[in-house]
């Protein structure tokens, strides 16, 4: 798979996105001024923007409680992101769903999710909508590795094997769901050898390289595309914030974080762009200074937005 | 006596029927080290070691099918989700395996294991994380369910759950795990089926479960300023229902009116109020009044999940308007 210079830009840009929202993010739970849990997806950014780059609006991905970078790389929109997560009526859900609900039907995204292991099956009923209208489009599945052992994760995958729907399940493996580390949730290293019960190709990449993610999911999603069925991606990374924000870290192991984050994943691929001339520091300081410019007026429309109505509090129950 | 708060309370409990019974084991997510999500199992780990409190990988099903079987060959497990909500992921192994076990086998098995599970809103937790489920349970023969309101209660029905032979649902709230109140420093039962009358009155019953026996009293004391008189009723297990009490209450204060936070329809408070018209209708000076959530799933935004849940203010308009 060969990228323009100007996708190699795009998906930078998107990294920086993903890093500077979650950042404004973790500020304002900070001062108290987002109501409920966030968890940060910091880190890893590498992961949802390699998986989506080659991904088309008509695709469809099931995302994560964890879903700001995924949605972010999908497209979404940051002024109804930002309007949901501040609980406004200009959010994406109009202020009911919060960061764990953010869903944009039109962009294929059908959801974050509040249920550990809930988007497989999801993501499986979307590839049987593909396959039923005989499109050529696929479903991204984005689950944890603590995801991974729930048992809709496993059913999931064996359905999407056995019926061939064009499902890419990507996995990014932080290494923990909450305090728990793998080596204590399950007795394999990679959870890509689960392939192998189901007879799909189970791959293991870097998830801090976006061309490596990306390289790995264009194969799985044209794979798919063809009508060869799911695949699994594994791609290794880390969260560099706790679980949820005001998580202590007390499980973490000294120096575990700082190793990670000499692997960040941003300035790896700034610098590669950079040396082959892709970017200048110029260019790199446009882009950044753009991005918080967005930001920044994404902020302002939802702080300026209304708190939704009580009145609002039993419509939309039913279609 | 020491003053608690409920978490401490619940903490006090495991620990207690932990050193006296090694057949107790806990089973949950982030139980260990981490002290669960919100701290319930903190330092038990350190004291009781990984054998006796394991930490699982996330899997529900797994988790309470694990503790079905590990009761039905002998131990008393305790399991934690981290919040109601995900029991959706293992209902089978509940109510398909666990709670008919000991009726399908002809009674010869007991299946005595305890599912702790926090519920309720108010934390912004939104509509999978913010549910209060209890009627899902109370539905099912061969569960027992139990509603702690205060940390005595706390304390005091964890321990009955812990011993008793059968699979008990233990649904906390998570807005309670703050509040503070006296908890005896010794292990102690508080018996299943046996409704607290939290305050006594005249005029009207108000039934009440978890964190709204706490708005029902403050409703109480609101309306006591206006000269009515209410008797709030907590039942503490809504399985067993100890209808005695409530029916005793409503023949001498000739009202009823049943308060929890679960969406109205449908919910626990439709079978107190189905059993007292039943039973004490002719007693009846006013028809039952219910208060509930509307019929929604809990909200994200703070204006919303705050008018979602019931408030003193509700209780007592309805109770104005009962009384004409
Ligand atoms: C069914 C269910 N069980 C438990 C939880 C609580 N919970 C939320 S996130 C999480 C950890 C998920 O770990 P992983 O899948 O590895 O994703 P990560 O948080 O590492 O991105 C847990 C246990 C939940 N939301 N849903």
């Amino acid at each position: 798979m060969s990228l323009s210079n100007e996708q190699m830009v795009g998906m930078y840009t998107t990294m920086v996105k993903i890093r500077q929202f979650e950042t404004r993010v973790q500020g304002f739970f900070a001062e108290g001024k987002i109501p409920g849990f966030v968890h940060l997806y910091i880190g890893e950014e590498a992961v949802a923007t390699g998986a989506c780059a080659g991904l088309r609006i008509t695709d469809y991905i099931t995302s994560t409680h964890r879903g700001h970078g995924h949605l972010i790389a999908k497209g979404g929109d940051l002024k109804q992101m930002m309007g949901e997560i501040f609980g406004r009526t200009t959010g994406y859900c109009k202020g009911k769903g919060g960061s764990m609900h953010i869903a944009d039907i039109d962009l294929g995204i059908l959801g974050a999710n509040g249920i550990v292991g809930g988007g497989g099956p999801l993501a499986n009923g979307a590839g049987l909508a593909i396959k039923a209208r005989k499109e050529d489009n696929v479903a991204v599945c984005f689950f944890g590795d603590g995801a991974s052992n729930q048992g809709t994760t496993q059913e999931a995958l064996n359905l999407a094997s056995a019926w061939k729907l064009p499902v890419v399940f990507v996995n990014e493996n932080n290494g923990y769901g909450i305090s728990c580390p793998t080596s204590k949730s399950m007795a394999v290293t990679d959870i890509a050898d689960r392939a192998a019960a189901y007879d799909i190709p189970g791959v293991v990449v870097d998830g801090n390289n976006v061309l490596d993610v990306f390289e790995a999911v264009s194969e799985a999603v044209k794979r798919a595309r063809s009508g060869d069925g799911p695949s699994l991606i594994e791609c290794k990374t880390y969260r560099w914030r706790g679980h949820f924000e005001g998580d202590a870290c007390v499980y973490r192991e000294p120096g575990e974080l700082e190793r990670w984050v000499e692997k960040d994943p941003i300035p790896r691929f700034e610098n590669k762009l950079l040396a082959e001339g892709i970017l200048t520091p110029e260019t790199v300081a446009e882009i950044k200074t753009a991005v918080e410019k967005e930001l920044e007026t994404a902020v302002t429309f939802a702080l300026d937005s209304p708190l939704p109505d009580p009145s609002d509090l039993t419509r939309d129950v039913y279609a | 006596m020491a003053t608690k708060t409920y978490l401490q309370a619940i903490n006090d409990g495991l620990r207690q029927e932990m050193e006296r019974d090694s057949n107790i084991i806990l089973l949950g997510e982030d139980i260990g080290r981490f002290g669960g999500c919100f701290g319930v199992t903190q330092g038990l780990f350190d004291q009781f070691g990984e054998d006796r409190v394991k930490d699982t990988p996330i899997t529900e099903s797994a988790i309470i099918g694990a503790a079905t079987g590990a009761a039905a060959a002998g131990l008393r497990p305790v399991a934690e989700l981290m919040f109601v909500d995900f029991i959706g992921v293992a209902m089978d192994q509940l109510f398909n395996q666990a709670a008919k076990m000991h009726f399908m086998f002809g009674g010869k098995i007991k299946i005595p294991m305890v599912v702790r599970m926090p519920q309720g809103a108010g934390l912004g937790a939104a509509a999978q994380h913010s549910q209060s489920l209890e009627a899902w349970f109370m539905h099912v023969p061969g569960l027992k369910v139990v509603m702690p309101a205060t940390p005595y209660d706390a304390k005091g029905l964890l321990i009955s759950a812990i011993r008793d032979d059968n699979p008990v649902v233990f649904l906390e709230h998570k807005l309670l795990y703050g509040t503070t109140g006296e908890v005896p420093d010794d292990p102690y039962t508080i018996d299943f089926g046996k409704a607290n009358i939290c305050r006594k009155g005249e005029n009207l019953t108000i039934v009440a479960t978890s964190q709204m026996v706490l708005t029902a009293l403050d409703a109480a004391e609101q309306l006591a300023k206006e000269g009515i008189s209410c008797e709030v009723i907590d039942p503490r297990t809504i399985s067993p229902l100890d209808m005695g009490t409530i029916i005793e209450s409503v023949k001498k204060t000739h009202a009823l009116l049943v308060v929890h936070e679960a969406v109205k329809i449908g919910g626990a408070g439709a079978e107190i109020a189905a059993q007292v018209a039943e039973e004490a209708f002719d007693y009846l000076d006013a028809p039952i009044v219910r208060v509930g959530a509307p019929f929604t799933p809990v909200p994200f935004s703070t204006p919303l999940e705050q008018a979602f849940i019931p408030n003193a203010g509700r209780i007592i308009e309805a109770v104005r308007k009962m009384r004409g």
